[in-house]
């Protein structure tokens, strides 16, 4: 099944060039100067080898000019890397607009992935080649760490947050997903398969299996079941905000301050209302930690963010802005 | 003919467990590390001999992970940090700047106790089950998932802290205290520079584990809410705090290892080191800068990439000092007169295995090349390089080195060459495969992995048991050099210092009367005291 060359891993995704492209760059250099440290030292112990019992060293104490010269130069060859690592990484760090949205959420020892059209997969997760993927992610449990090696992504998925990870991918095939953040006794068996699809074949595969209600169908319904309608009303008139047109908005706190509206900030809305007090309200939204699972928190979020952006494809959702990809503490700004 | 020295003043294990010699204190250290080295090292064999085979046929899924875990362990915190510190600089740091002991000599005896006690918890955890976190302890697993015992790991980790703290106290008052006359700190030995670059870090970055695991423990049995998210605390503070003080503790273990080799490559060349004063501020570069760099080993967790940027540069900054060694250990051979006796073999062995490790570190700090290669056998493999081709190549020529000054015995030459090769092979063999997994992807930790990647784990297994012959060797001869070992000169290679002008074994109160030092170290050609570079 999967068909690796044995030394080196396939370049299945747009990102993987760039990674290995700076990757040969440091084996070069790597190379370079273990051979001359190596070579060296293997002509010098020769050549200056001791040849009868009494013989000493030269007295040679040092040359500034040497000096200066062996720090200038590495220092420039690591700022060399510095600047070419922080490039890609800034690269793969930002989801273009118009990705793919999937939810991920990662638990002992499976992954668990929900498609936006509701279709569901386990340790297995099916994309179309071509298309920018955002996966966002969020842990049950502990630590995991999704990561594709022939993609060349990887990023942890941690409780209590969600973190982002995209990819292009280029190439139709099967590839390894691994969990690479160590997670308990079975984490070696946290794995499955990435399968990449021509757009035609992924359709098909879509529209194929037995999709279950979308992400935003299920966090509306999820919205009336847990009673948040009774607060959170379509007007203005409820005990609670209205959350319409709410998501990527600033919203001011009590206390002073603003936050921008966004994942992780509905999230702790959620699990933690105490935590950031809208401006003009009671904190008296109880929490539903420990009622709601991270799915269904992913649900919930995927509702609330519809709700700011009718008429929209679910799945083909605009980027908001401001999405801070990985932390649990929306920004907030002081005034 | 027996003279009264270190070893023969004084008999019965009480002399030996009250003493408050620093040599004697020296040999108790010598044995309790020797123990844990082979503790840790049978742990990693289990490891190497699960990877034979992709499916997990050896070892069920959980004792796997509590012998990674508890190699980690054993290996970091009861051999690594305190092997060249405890051993040899506790031997030699008095003797080198003459004086007769350390500052607290009782001080030192109570840091070996604490030492003992540490590792008592850390045996009785693994006696009673073992821990399977992982040497890193990370957060919310070890405080609201794991059900081994953590709490004992821990108590271990952090009593055995205090030994490092108390040590690296030691040996800063007696380096600023108690130099002999003349002996100026730019003639102190290298070795002693490293030490003492070795204790600011034990000192400051001690205190953070400490406290770091002690959180672990409230958060596990008390339920304060400081790492586990559904307590409303950050995981990721763990790993800044774990960090803060581990990627220092890489620098407590391998700063006494330069110092080691400055030593020898000075020894073995018969000729003062180029660029004295470079490698010593090197040292204290490292242990300075060393602390700023934490953040690079989460720059896939979720850290901003503007922190991840600074933890990045930094990290490329510290190499510097470290190539800068490198090159002026390569110059000082220049025109030396080079023999290639077994510590000297390590040292070179050092060269080119550091150089190596330091390398390939630079791939890790390059953040967009990080992301696919954290937590996978690149990593374990660089580190492994560091910390084994480094530090334990670093101790093992120490010991060689000063072995005849330790014991009074010469031991069998060519049975050191002999291991000196069989490690430097074994090593390559069992972690330069690990590179290449690394890079197609294979992730640490894993008790089972993908059939493709076995090509390499059986190269690994197979290094492997060459390297634990390479380690093994050493214990034979040198106890057959104990009972049968020709009586070592004072000074049996040829070299310069004060060590090798006192008797082998010194007598215990080292030196019958305060040396005054007229100049450097290593000065084998009849020079002028030539201005220090
Ligand atoms: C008892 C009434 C009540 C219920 C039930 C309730 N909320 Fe709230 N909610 C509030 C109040 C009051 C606020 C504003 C005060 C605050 O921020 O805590 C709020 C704030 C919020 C916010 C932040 C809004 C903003 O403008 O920043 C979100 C998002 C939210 N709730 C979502 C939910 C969801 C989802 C549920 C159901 C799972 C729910 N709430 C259930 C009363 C409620
Ligand atoms: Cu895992
Ligand atoms: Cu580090």
């Amino acid at each position: 099944m999967f068909t690796n060359f044995p030394f080196f891993p396939q370049q299945a995704s747009a990102q993987a060039g760039q990674v290995d492209a700076i990757y040969f760059f440091m084996v070069a250099v790597t190379a370079f100067f273990s051979i001359l440290i190596a070579g060296l030292v293997v002509y010098f112990a020769f050549k200056y080898r001791r040849r009868h019992r009494d013989e000493i060293g030269h007295a040679i104490h040092g040359s500034l000019a040497l000096e200066l010269l062996w720090t200038v130069i590495p220092f420039f060859i690591t700022m060399v890397m510095f600047v070419w690592g922080a490039k890609v990484f800034f690269d793969m760090y930002r989801p273009p607009a118009g990705a793919m949205e999937i939810h991920v959420v990662g638990k002992q020892w499976m992954w668990k992935v929900q498609h936006m059209d509701g279709r569901r997969e386990i340790n297995e997760l099916h994309v179309p080649v071509g298309r920018p993927v955002k996966l966002i992610m969020g842990s049950e449990d502990v630590l995991h760490s999704y990561y594709i090696p022939d993609f060349r992504v990887k990023a942890d998925v941690i409780p209590g947050r969600y973190n982002v990870l995209w990819f292009t991918a280029t190439r139709p095939g099967n590839y390894h997903l691994f969990c690479a953040e160590y997670c308990g006794t079975k984490h070696s068996g946290m794995i499955g398969t990435v399968t990449a699809m021509e757009p035609a074949d992924f359709q098909a595969w879509l529209s194929g299996g037995r999709a279950d209600e979308s992400p935003v169908a299920a966090g509306e319904k999820l919205f009336a079941d847990l009673t948040c309608n009774t607060c959170h009303l379509t007007d203005t008139q409820g005990r609670g905000p209205m959350l319409t047109n709410l998501f990527g908005k600033q919203v001011e706190l009590q206390g002073g301050g603003t936050v921008t509206v966004d994942e992780a900030y509905i999230r702790e809305s959620i699990v933690l209302p105490q935590a950031k007090v809208v401006a003009g309200f009671q904190p008296l939204m109880p929490t539903f930690q420990g009622l709601v699972t991270e799915e269904q928190l992913l649900q919930l979020i995927a509702y609330v963010r519809s709700l700011s952006q009718q008429g929209e494809a679910p799945g083909a959702a605009p980027q908001s802005p401001t999405m801070p990809q990985s932390s649990s503490r929306p920004v907030v700004e002081k005034k | 003919m027996d003279t009264l020295n270190y070893i023969n003043n004084g008999h019965g294990l009480a002399s030996w467990l009250l003493t408050k010699d620093h040599k004697r204190i020296a040999l108790l250290y010598l044995v309790s590390i020797t123990f844990f080295f082979f503790l840790g090292g049978l742990f990693a064999f289990m490891i190497r001999l699960e990877l034979l085979t992709p499916a997990g046929d050896v070892l069920t899924a959980e004792n796997y992970n509590k012998m990674f875990t508890m190699h980690g362990v054993v290996m970091v915190f009861f051999f690594l940090i305190p092997s060249i510190p405890a051993v040899l600089g506790n031997f030699l740091i008095p003797i080198m700047i003459g004086a007769k002991d350390l500052a607290f000599p009782r001080l030192n005896l109570i840091s070996w106790y604490i030492y003992v006690l540490g590792g008592i918890f850390t045996l009785v955890a693994a006696l009673s089950g073992g821990v399977d976190t992982g040497w890193t302890f990370y957060t919310p697993y070890s405080t609201a998932a794991a059900n081994s015992h953590v709490i004992t790991a821990a108590l271990g980790v952090f009593i055995t802290g205090f030994s490092s703290i108390l040590t690296g106290l030691n040996f800063i008052v007696t380096i600023h205290r108690m130099r002999a006359p003349g002996l100026t700190w730019f003639r102190l030995p290298l070795f002693v520079w490293a030490h003492y670059a070795t204790s600011l870090v034990m000192i400051l970055g001690t205190p953070v584990i400490a406290i770091t695991v002690l959180l672990v423990a409230a958060e596990r049995v008390l339920h304060m809410g400081i790492f586990d998210p559904a307590l409303g605390g950050d995981p990721v503070l763990f790993q800044h705090l774990f960090w803060f003080y581990s990627h220092p503790a890489v620098y407590i273990m391998i700063l006494p290892a330069m110092g080691v080799i400055s030593e020898i490559v000075q020894a073995f060349a018969r000729k003062n080191v180029f660029g004295y004063s470079f490698i010593a501020f090197s040292s204290l570069a490292i242990a300075i800068i060393g602390f700023l760099v934490w953040g690079h080993h989460i720059f896939v967790a979720g850290q901003s990439v503007y922190a991840g940027m600074l933890f990045s540069i930094i990290s490329y900054i510290v190499a510097v000092p470290s190539a800068i060694k490198v090159f002026n250990w390569t110059a000082t051979i220049y025109r030396g007169s080079i023999s290639l006796d077994s510590p000297m073999l390590y040292a070179f062995g050092f060269l080119g295995l550091f150089t190596i490790g330091g390398l390939t570190g630079l791939f890790l700090a390059a953040m967009g090349l990080d992301i696919h290669m954290h937590d996978t056998y690149f990593v374990v493999a660089h580190f492994h390089y560091i910390m084994v081709g480094g530090a334990i190549m670093g101790y093992l020529g120490g010991l060689h080195y000063w072995w005849p000054k330790i014991t009074g015995k010469l031991y069998s030459e060519p049975a050191a060459k002999l291991a000196a090769g069989l490690v430097f092979i074994g090593f390559n063999l069992t972690f330069f495969p690990q590179f290449l997994v690394g890079y197609l992807g294979m992730p640490r930790r894993y008790h089972m992995y993908p059939p493709e990647f076995q090509v390499f784990n059986v190269m690994s297994t197979l290094g492997a048991t060459i390297l634990s012959v390479g380690y093994l060797l050493p214990m034979f001869y040198f106890v057959h050099s104990i009972f049968r070992g020709k009586p070592s000169p004072a000074d049996p290679w040829g070299a310069k210092g004060l060590e090798w002008e006192v008797p082998s074994p010194p007598p215990t109160e080292n030196f019958a009367v305060t040396p005054i030092v007229t100049h450097g170290t290593h000065q084998y050609a009849p020079s002028k005291e030539v201005g220090v570079v």
